[in-house]
């Protein structure tokens, strides 16, 4: 089962939070209403991002590292944390395996060695790796800025090594929290939205789980794991997948390496989109769905970061002709011979009670009275579970042990040369959105017009002034943008959103290079140079 | 390399995760109103004589506020204290006997909310006209007093400032500040009857440290604070909460799942706020989950 391991009410009640590549003050700004409440209540919190966020702000102590020098910098408070024998050696003999391997793994990962790559002075780690292994409950949490990267899953890999190092996971107040980004990334893949999963997290590939299913669903499921998204890229590169189906994405604009995106879409047989708006995906598509806006036109449920199930409720109906994406797919079932299961927001949820023992508890009638339920909640009686992985702690361990796994920090694949001298970084600003598709119909007096962040002392060295637009070139593309001067930017280091793809296409920059384990793109790690249009400001 | 436990195996149910032992708190007894009653220690008069179905008025007080003890509605006598006492914020002692409902109670209540009313505009405060009924208000009787009346404030396209409303109870202050946002755009300035809330330097918001989360506007109880659009629409005369349907859903944002309280007018998104009792939220959202919800209504 994969997701955040805690509560919101534990960040109130715990001695140390640590947000790694995580600006949530900005991106998750209610969750960051209870990481302040803690703060008041006493807890240390550490930031570890390349900006000094408005979340830094808030900090103990912010770690400025290099973009995509985050194993590195994970290794070495690893290895200070074994060095100063601050390690919980009790928790490791009884519950974990591999300590021997990831000491070795990690014995080059000194203080000096992760100051040379990371930028973070070696003091500062040290102090860091002591103040999260002394700690009597800690809560480590990470954003984008661990997984947009091409060893996404190496960089969680490394922050799961930590916790397990100093025992804090499986107890109250101590955990592993990705704060998700959407708000039903958890739900999706709670629901089986993974190349190798079925609902409830039951792997597609354990025969008598699928059986299950079989049974239930009346038909014969492929037993083996499908695509993630860059597979499914890749597939279309090969000829492979011909035809796509997208609900309620803009990966034309959201992808990296925009050029290649809309190539590929462009190569295939049959493209359909379903969406609230003719997003710039659905204008390349042969056939448009108008569906209804899930949040405010639907019922049904999502899951949050807190592994919360919430109801959705219908408040408007939807405009004539949009419809329930559910209610969609029905229909084109029906249209191709296939009678789906049951009708209704409900029904589809008390079928999934049955065949997800993690969510059997969860009747519509308790998520209501309840303010929800956080998985797993196994029956009528359950109240659902606070916290993830008690099973650790418990005598003898409860299931497999937890391992370490070792990982090796490699640079970003967008490597910075003498041509492309600056790090291109990406991510959200308060009051916007991914691709702006809906944030882009309200009038915030936050935003401005989408430009380059960029450091003081790069814009002296470029002898740029506020405003005056520019040209951003990388190995794939360039776009024209304007330029903010922003403090909170270290020299080498230039900034920018995927907010307003009509204004700055970002994705035409970014590199394409993804995790091959989960399929993310390197969107935090650019490597750009910047051209003087001569235009004043 | 140790690789990772078989993710086609699944763990079994195990017990349910342990948390703290909380101690339960003491009881604390007292007499309201001539009726026993018992409040865990830490209560305030406030909560206890809710236990008993007694309304107390408020207008400072919230929830998920730390009482300020400043608009002096919710008074009550308390034996054995020269002064009235605020019920919001005194907490329950054993022994307490306590009046709601005394002459005394609602003679000081009947002036707090005539004098308050004599020189503030308390026409869109919901609860006002109920209270002042209730204590046989007669406002006008201060009617010749100075006023807080001024220009409406309109510096941006989401909210309004209408501080010829403002009863200064300091809700959006704590709001803004470190009960829930910890922005601190806006604080009391001045003294006295010339005492108002003011951004620093009475610069325009858009100038200001507001990040436009609307918390302000969620907790301000006369309406001095308003969304642009209800504003716009009571304006045109359209506004009509009898013809409105309040849905509670999902924020469709971040992964925080916050509680939407969808406002309604004629199937239309007219207004959004969050219940003050979601542990999630505790009432309070970010301008994405306030304002976001534009493109549903631009379709």
């Amino acid at each position: 089962m994969g997701g955040g391991t805690n509560s919101y009410a534990e960040f109130e009640d715990t001695d140390l939070i640590i947000l790694w590549g995580s600006n949530a003050r900005d991106t998750h700004p209610i969750l960051f209403h209870h990481v302040l409440k803690g703060v008041r209540n006493g807890a240390r919190l550490y930031t570890v991002d390349p900006r000094r966020t408005p979340t830094a702000e808030w900090a103990a102590g912010w770690l400025p590292l290099q973009v995509g020098s985050d194993i590195a910098l994970a290794n070495a408070v690893g290895r200070e944390i074994l060095a100063a024998g601050l390690e919980n050696r009790e928790f490791l003999e009884h519950a974990t395996l591999g300590l021997e391997d990831y000491r070795k793994a990690v014995d080059r990962y000194t203080l000096q060695y992760a100051e040379q790559i990371t930028g973070v002075p070696a003091a500062q780690i040290r102090e860091f790796a002591h103040a999260y292994a002394r700690a009597d409950r800690a809560l480590l949490c990470w954003t984008l800025g661990i997984t947009e990267h091409h060893n996404a899953v190496d960089n969680v890999l490394a922050l799961i090594n930590l916790a397990l190092l100093a025992g804090h996971v499986g107890r109250y107040g101590s955990g592993l929290n990705p704060l998700r980004g959407q708000n039903n990334v958890q739900g999706g893949g709670d629901m089986g939205a993974l190349p190798d999963r079925l609902p409830g997290f039951q792997h597609v590939e354990n025969g008598e789980l699928r059986s299950k299913f079989e049974r239930a669903w009346g038909v014969a499921i492929p037993p083996e794991r499908g695509w993630h998204l860059s597979g499914m890229l890749d597939a279309m590169e090969h000829g492979e997948l011909k035809a796509l189906y997208v609900i309620g994405e803009n990966p034309v604009n959201s992808e990296a390496d925009q050029h290649r995106t809309v190539r590929l879409f462009e190569s295939l047989e049959c493209l359909v989109a379903q969406d609230l708006f003719l997003t710039e995906t659905a204008r390349l598509a042969d056939v448009v769905f108008p569906a209804a806006a899930g949040a405010f036109e639907t019922e049904g449920t999502v899951t949050n970061s807190e592994r919360r199930v919430q109801r959705v409720r219908r408040a408007v109906p939807p405009p004539e002709g949009a419809r329930d994406d559910m209610d969609i797919l029905i229909a084109l079932a029906r249209r191709m011979g296939v009678a789906l299961g049951p009708r209704g927001a409900e029904a589809v949820w008390n079928e999934l009670r049955s065949l997800s023992p993690m969510h059997a508890g969860m009747s519509y009638a308790r998520l209501e009275s309840e303010n929800g339920l956080q998985w797993p909640c196994y029956d009528e009686q359950h109240p659902g579970e606070m916290y993830l992985h008690g099973r650790l702690w418990e005598r003898p361990v409860r299931g497999p042990r937890a391992p370490l796994r070792p990982t090796e920090w490699e640079p970003p694949v967008d490597t910075i040369t003498a041509e492309y001298p600056l790090r291109l970084t990406t991510g959200r600003r308060l009051d916007s959105y991914n691709t702006g598709v809906q944030t882009g119909a309200f009038a915030s007096p936050l935003r401005m017009r989408e430009a380059l962040d960029i450091s003081p002392a790069d814009a002296a060295r470029l002898d740029l002034a506020e405003g005056e637009r520019i040209r951003i070139l990388s190995r794939r593309g360039a776009v024209e943008a304007p330029v903010h001067i922003d403090p909170a930017l270290s020299a080498g280091l230039v900034f920018l959103t995927l907010h307003t793809p009509d204004q700055v296409a970002t994705n035409m920059l970014t590199v394409d290079a993804s995790d091959p384990k989960s399929g993310t793109s390197e969107f935090k790690a650019s490597a750009v140079r910047i051209e003087k249009l001569g235009v004043p400001a | 390399m140790t690789e990772g436990p078989d993710p086609r195996t699944p763990v079994p149910r195990g017990p349910l995760p342990e948390t703290p032992p909380r101690r339960a708190p003491r009881k604390v007894e007292l007499t309201i109103d001539g009726r026993p009653v018992s409040a865990p220690e830490g209560a305030t008069i406030l909560q206890a004589a809710r236990e008993l179905g007694i309304e107390t008025p408020t207008l400072c007080y919230l929830e998920n506020l730390t009482p300020v003890n400043v608009c002096r509605v919710c008074v009550v006598e308390l034996e054995g204290s020269r002064t009235l006492v605020p019920a919001c914020s005194r907490k329950v002692e054993p022994g307490m006997t306590v009046h709601t409902d005394s002459e005394r109670v609602r003679h000081s209540r009947k002036l707090v909310l005539e004098l308050l009313a004599s020189g503030v505009d308390v026409s869109t405060a919901p609860d006002f006209a109920r209270f002042a009924e209730r204590y046989g208000a007669q406002p006008e009787r201060f009617a010749a007093g100075a006023t807080v009346a001024q220009p409406v404030k309109i510096d941006n396209e989401l909210y309004v400032r209408d501080y010829g409303k403002c009863i200064l109870c300091y809700k959006c202050v704590s709001a803004c500040g470190s009960d829930a946002q910890n922005t601190f755009a806006i604080a009391i300035a001045g003294r006295g009857f010339d005492a108002v809330i003011s951004t620093e330097y009475d610069t325009p918001l858009t100038d200001s440290a507001c990040v436009f989360c609307g918390n302000c506007i969620g907790v301000c109880p006369t309406g001095a604070l308003m969304f642009r659009g209800e504003f716009e629409m009571r304006a045109a005369g359209q506004w009509d909460e009898t013809r409105q349907q309040v849905t509670d859903t999902i924020c469709p944002y971040c992964g925080v799942g916050c509680t939407l309280t969808v406002h309604a007018q004629d199937d239309r998104i007219v207004k959004v706020t969050s219940p003050a009792e979601h542990p999630i939220t505790r009432g309070h959202l970010c301008i994405k989950g306030r304002f976001g919800w534009q493109y549903v209504n631009e379709r």
